[in-house]
This record gives structure tokens, sequence and C-alpha cells, in this order.
């Protein structure tokens, strides 16, 4: 029980949060950092526990974003409905990509999954008859708060984590992590590496699938640009795993929050800190400065990433043991 | 048939230049079996290098070429040194850390870019940027022709630097056997180092060669650095033989089917073979060139 007690805190908090505070643009942060959960959560169940790192997840996400927007816009069937097809279209896809990359060895998937990317971002650009090319796709939300939403990812991460906790800790996970360590010695084992890493697969990009349907219903606006975004969405989910720690079950949370917070930071410039200086002392240079800082907050995560591979190379949650000591120790000494 | 040779020149020209990126990428490939995300990022560094010393001291692209890539040389070696070098004693579960640091880098390197620079289009525009000549009914843009000629002779030096001299040939040993070639005496350390700079260097060569022709903005990078990779697998990972066919083949597919197909199809193509050699030809061109 004691294992649980945390995220079970947690997630109270976060059942109680929406009710205490009621701004929406706080609630808005914390559904886009559920969201991230569940992305970087099942990016973590492919790279970090079978060893095959995406570098195109937004091709899954952008699956499942479309899959419910053009129902809804052609078929005028509830989005809703699309988060079920959302999931499986993006399993869809993931099946084909995954039978002829996972052949090969090596470093092959990763590219390909990159490759995947464009090409699903450059075809959603061109099929400009189903998918209205560059303009994208409009749909009315379905609620006007946010509470409703609040919940429905709250419910699918924790959902997505549940799931990842039975797989990890199932035969299936030790046939993953296997995999991840020696593929070669894994087959001699008799494990079937490919169908193994096909499973992986399939679960991983269903619930980014689930995650992109959620997007288009939570957002009711996507394009090509947005739900395919290289920068935004693939280079993003491979971030939130591996700061918060790959092959760990809550390493993606610690994640989310730190990519969200440290987005929100950097955007807010401080959270007005700079401005709020500005303002007081009457000097331009403040002004300027955050808004320097405003434009930075790719740059502050670019360089978070740098640090955390070099320093913490198995993330926040991977190394806790690492950090807590190293602070312990310095708290000795001081 | 005019439409379809001049297509087919514009191609060449234009894969020239991207051999020569592929080849940069190819080498670090062979050598520290990473893919290098960062390939296009460097050559936007070196676009912005060439602009900066245009705009400023108005010295030709060309001439540039002598400070734009010692200078990237330079930057290649301090990020393998200490960045890329450091990981290879960590210890982690975390699969393709090196990889995944270079995309940090070419994050880095972009927003640097815009920092400074904004995220406005500038150009370099010389007085021979938009002039063309002809040879009967095809037409040769005047800088592209001379930036593929440029090319050449560096892609040729790069042969002769790597079957010929000492170095190149440690290079070559490492790429084949890093612990063979430790066992021969070679310093691989060392010829990492050094093969990061050489890679980085032919990237800003590229990117001075086609700052006068292109808009130059920090997001460039990325595009460069998907069509590079395309060209490694097209060649087979770390051939430098099959990089040079594989940036021909692309240059010479993608205006091929911006011609026939349209301008939106251009990335697509690039895509589409990447993902045929993938299925049909997974070791590339080097299968075929054996080099």
């Amino acid at each position: 029980m004691k294992k649980n007690l945390y995220p079970m805190i947690f997630l109270i908090a976060l059942i109680v949060f929406p009710l205490v505070l009621r701004q929406e643009y706080y609630q808005h942060l914390i559904i886009l950092f559920m969201m991230w959960v569940v992305i970087g959560s099942s990016w973590n169940l492919l790279a970090g526990y079978t060893g095959r790192v995406s570098f195109g997840h937004a091709a899954f996400f952008g699956s499942g974003a479309y899959a419910a927007g053009l129902l809804a816009y052609h078929y005028g069937i509830s989005p809703w409905w699309g988060m079920a097809t959302g999931g499986l279209l993006a399993t869809a896809v993931a099946f084909p990509f995954g039978w002829i990359t996972f052949r090969l060895h090596g470093a092959y998937f990763a590219l390909a999954t990159l490759a995947l990317n464009e090409v699903l971002k450059d075809a959603a650009k061109i099929a400009e008859p189903l998918t209205n090319g560059m303009v994208g796709i409009l749909i009315m939300p379905t609620f006007s708060s946010k509470l409703p939403y609040y919940y429905i990812i709250l419910v699918m991460m924790v959902l997505t984590i549940l799931c990842m906790r039975l797989t990890v800790r199932s035969k299936l996970g030790y046939y993953f992590v296997s995999i991840r360590e020696d593929q070669d010695a894994a087959e001699s084992m008799g494990i079937n590496t490919t169908r193994y890493k096909m499973i992986s697969l399939c679960i991983g990009t269903f619930w980014t699938g689930l995650a992109g349907a959620f997007y288009m219903n939570y957002m009711g606006f996507i394009d090509p640009s947005v739900v395919f975004s290289l920068q935004d969405l693939s280079i993003a989910a491979v971030l939130v795993g591996i700061v918060g720690g790959v092959g760990t079950i809550y390493g993606p949370a610690v994640g989310a929050f730190i990519m969200i917070a440290v987005q929100e930071f950097f955007r807010s410039g401080f959270f007005g800190l700079f401005k709020y200086f500005g303002d007081k002392t009457g000097s331009g240079a403040f002004t300027t400065l955050s808004e320097f800082v405003k434009s930075a907050h790719t740059l502050g995560f670019g360089l978070l990433v740098i640090l955390v591979i070099l320093l913490l190379p198995n993330g926040i949650v991977g190394d806790w043991t690492k950090i807590k000591t190293k602070l312990f120790r310095m708290k000795v000494t001081t | 048939m005019d439409v379809f040779w001049q297509t087919l020149v514009a191609g060449i020209l234009k894969g020239g230049l991207y051999a020569l990126i592929g080849i940069g990428m190819t080498l670090i490939m062979g050598v520290m079996g990473i893919i290098n995300l960062a390939q296009g990022q460097l050559m936007m560094v070196s676009m912005y290098i060439t602009y900066v010393l245009f705009s400023a001291l108005r010295i030709d692209p060309y001439l540039s070429l002598i400070i734009a890539m010692p200078a990237l040389f330079l930057l290649g070696v301090l990020i393998q040194k200490y960045l890329l070098n450091p990981l290879i004693k960590v210890d982690t579960i975390l699969p393709h850390n090196q990889v995944l640091m270079t995309v940090g880098i070419g994050m880095v390197l972009t927003e640097v870019a815009r920092f400074i620079f904004k995220s406005d289009y500038r150009s370099v525009s010389t007085t021979y940027s938009n002039e063309t000549f002809f040879l009967g009914h095809i037409s040769f843009s005047v800088a592209l022709t001379v930036a593929f000629g440029i090319a050449v002779v560096f892609t040729l030096g790069m042969f002769w630097f790597l079957m010929k001299t000492d170095l190149g040939r440690s290079i070559r040993a490492t790429a084949q056997d890093k612990e063979a070639a430790t066992l021969m005496g070679v310093n691989t350390g060392r010829i990492t180092v050094i093969t990061f700079g050489l890679g980085s260097a032919l990237a800003a060569c590229a990117g001075t060669l086609l700052a006068p022709v292109f808009y130059i903005f920090p997001d460039i990078g990325a595009p460069f650095t998907s069509k590079a990779f395309v060209i490694v697998v097209l060649g087979g990972l770390g051939s430098t033989v099959g990089a040079i066919f594989g940036g021909l083949t692309l240059g010479i597919a993608e205006s091929l089917g911006s011609t026939y197909l349209g301008m939106d199809y251009e990335n697509i193509i690039g895509m589409v073979i990447f993902v045929a050699v993938l299925v049909f030809l997974p070791s590339g061109f080097k299968r075929l060139t054996k080099v």
C-alpha cells in the first residue's frame, strides 16, 4: 500500500483541484499536462521498456486526431465516437509500419518513424478533398466548460497508467525488457521478438491515438502542421520521456509536468516577474528581457534535455536515489 | 522533352549539394554509429555565418567558405568532445542517447539563431543569385552550377583524404572495427572528434554554397536534416560512395516529382523512396556499389 501512497495522494489532489481552483487557465494547463502524461507513457512503453525509440509519435497522435475530426466533419458523427476510432486508426497505421520496420535491426525503426511522421503530414496537406489541407478541420466543441474535458482526460490518464503498470508487471513486460536489453539473447530464449515488439507498438500507439482524438475534441481545431508537428509533438514526446525517466511508470508524469511548467514559465516571462520589475523601476531593460524570455521556451527545453542526458541519464525518476544522496550529502557538508 | 532535361539538370545540380550534406552525415554514422540529427542545423549555422559576413563585410559567399568551414569544424569538435563523447561512459538504459543528444543540440542551435536573427527570412542576394546561362535550350542557374562545381571538388578532396592520407585511413579503420583500430594504435577518441568536425565542416560547405539560392531562416535546418538522413539510408549507412548516389537520386527524384506531380509532392517523394529502400534494399546502394 505504501508504494501506491504518493500516486493516490496525487490522484486525489487532481480530482479536487478544479473544484478548488476555478480559473480556466490553470485547468487548461492541467488538462494539457494530463494529455502529455498519456502520450509520454505510451512513448515510454515503446522506448523505455522495449528499447525502440520513436521519433515520430506525432504520426499516431495526428492519425487519432484526424480520425475523430473527419468522422465529425464529413458524417456528423459525434467526435466522442471518434475517440474509439482514433485509437484504432493509430494502431492500424502502426501495424503495417511495425511489420515492415521491426524486421530490421539497429536504428532503422527510429529513423523510419521520423519519415512516417513527415509522410503523414504531407499526405494530410495534399489530400485536400478529405482533410481540407492546410485549412484544417474545425468542429463545434461539445462542452463550453472545461470541467468535463478535465475529468475525461483524468480518467484516460489513470487508465493509461494502469494499463502500463499491468503490462509492465506481467510476463509481457519482462519480454519487452529482455528485448531492450539484448534482442539476440531474447530471440535465442525463444521469444518471438518481432511479435512482442509489435504488441508494444500497438498498445503504445493506441493510447497516443486516443490522446489525439481527445485533442481534437478539446481544441475543436486541427491542421496538419499542428497535429503532425515534428518539433511540438514528436520531439516533445521524446523529451517528456527522457526528462522524467525512461523505463519508469511515473517518469512520463514527472516529465510532462516539467515540460508544461518550463513552457509556461518562459511563455509568461517568469510568471510576469520581469514585467513587474519593468513597471516598477520604469527601465526598458526588463521589458525587453521579458520579451526575450518569452520567445525562449524551446531553448530552455533544449538546454534541459542536454543537461538531463549528460547529468541524469536515467531521468529524474530513474536517478531519484542519486539525486537524493547528492542533495543529502550537500546538506551534511554545509 | 526539354522540360524533362531541364528537370534532370536541376535535380543533378541540387543532388550534388545534397550529397555533400549526406557525406558529412554518413561519415559520422560510419565512425560513431549514430545518426547526427543536428546536421541540417549545423548547415543553418553556416548559412547565417555567410549571411553575416556578406551583409556586414560584403564578403562574397564563396570566399566565406574559408571562414565558415573552419568555424563549423571547431563547433563540431567542441560538440563531440564535450557533449557526445562523455555519453559513451554514461551508464543508462536510455537507448540511442547520443542521437537524442544531437536532437537537443539541434533545438538549441535553432533557437539561438532565432534569438539572434528573429524568425525573419534573410537572403544573401549577390549579383549572380538569379542569373542563368543557357546550354542549348536548358537553363543553368549560375549560383547552383558554381556550387555544384565546388561540391564536386570537395567531394573528390574528401575521397582523396579518406583513401590516401594516414588520418583518412584511421577514420576508415575506426568505422570498420573500433576495437581492432584501437589495438592497431589508432586513437579512436581523437578520430571521433575529428570526424564530427569534418562532418560539420562539410555541412558548413553545403550551407554556404546554398546561401545565395535559398532564403535563410532558423527553421531551415530540420528539413535538411531529414533529407540528409534519407540520403544516408539510401546510400547505405556509413557508405561515402553510396551517399553521393543517394544525394543525386534524391535531388533528381525531388525535381522530377515537383515538375510532373506538383510542388507539394517534393517532400513526400523523398520519404516514399526512403520507405521503399527500407523495405526492398535495407542496406541501400552500399549493397550494389560494395564500397
